[in-house]
């Protein structure tokens, strides 16, 4: 992983879910989810993923598919407050 | 590999302007078998020209994208949006190509064939889908 990887992360779904499975879980596990295009800027890197890419939220962590070529799609939480607030100022909240 | 130099080498002897992104280790495998960079003198890695492309820095007429796994297809999906008016192909080849290019819901043309070591088929779909007359090589 990039810059993320240097972040304090949680890997809530490995690699091996597919982007789907990913975004599936998101939906299905947050009861507040955003919806970003591919090559929104989350943590100073540029989200991949067909859109409308959903992002969780609970709390003060966000939870979002990081994917990267030849790997796949990790599913990572990062705490951080300012970035959740310029999430849902930002962000989407339908898909 | 094979046919990533195939496709910037019929694309170059016709004019275009071909640049390659990927990951490092794909660059550095393309650079071992193009030393002279005789197909591909443009490299960049995947991120830099995803980041290019969203700050409107770099576009494209046309995008190929070699999708082996679900990951590819992400970056294709994200190409297509990121390039709405560009033609878009896919080509999507390894073990189970038809599983992996029916995940993909964005319009873009597909090239499907289950390449693992002979190229030759792909190679032939390519040529189809590009109007290149078939070669001997």
């Amino acid at each position: 992983m990039g810059c993320i990887e240097n972040l304090k992360y949680e890997m809530i779904l490995p690699l091996g879910a597919s982007f789907r499975e990913c975004r599936e879980y998101v939906e299905k596990n947050f009861a507040e989810v955003w919806y970003v295009n591919p090559g929104y800027r989350l943590f100073d890197e540029y989200i991949i993923g067909l859109p409308p890419i959903a992002l969780g939220i609970d709390g003060a962590k966000i939870v979002f598919p990081y994917t990267k070529p030849c790997h796949g799609t990790y599913l990572l939480g990062i705490e951080d407050a300012d970035e959740v607030e310029r999430v849902r100022r930002t962000a989407r909240i339908k898909k | 590999m094979a046919i990533a130099l195939y496709m910037a080498h019929n694309l170059k002897i016709r004019g275009t302007e071909v640049l390659a992104t990927g990951n490092p280790s794909v660059l550095n495998l393309l650079k071992v078998s193009d030393p002279e960079k005789h197909y591909l003198p443009q490299m960049m890695v995947l991120e830099k020209c995803i980041e290019e492309l969203v700050e409107k820095k770099r576009g494209c007429d046309l995008c190929v994208v070699f999708a082996h796994n679900d990951a590819a297809i992400q970056y294709a999906g994200t190409a297509r949006y990121l390039l709405p008016d560009g033609r878009l192909v896919v080509i999507v080849f390894g073990k189970t190509p038809k599983l992996l290019a029916e995940t993909i819901t964005f319009p873009c043309e597909q090239i499907v064939e289950k390449a693992v070591h002979n190229p030759m088929q792909l190679k032939n779909k390519i040529n189809g889908v590009f109007g290149w007359a078939a070669s001997r090589t």
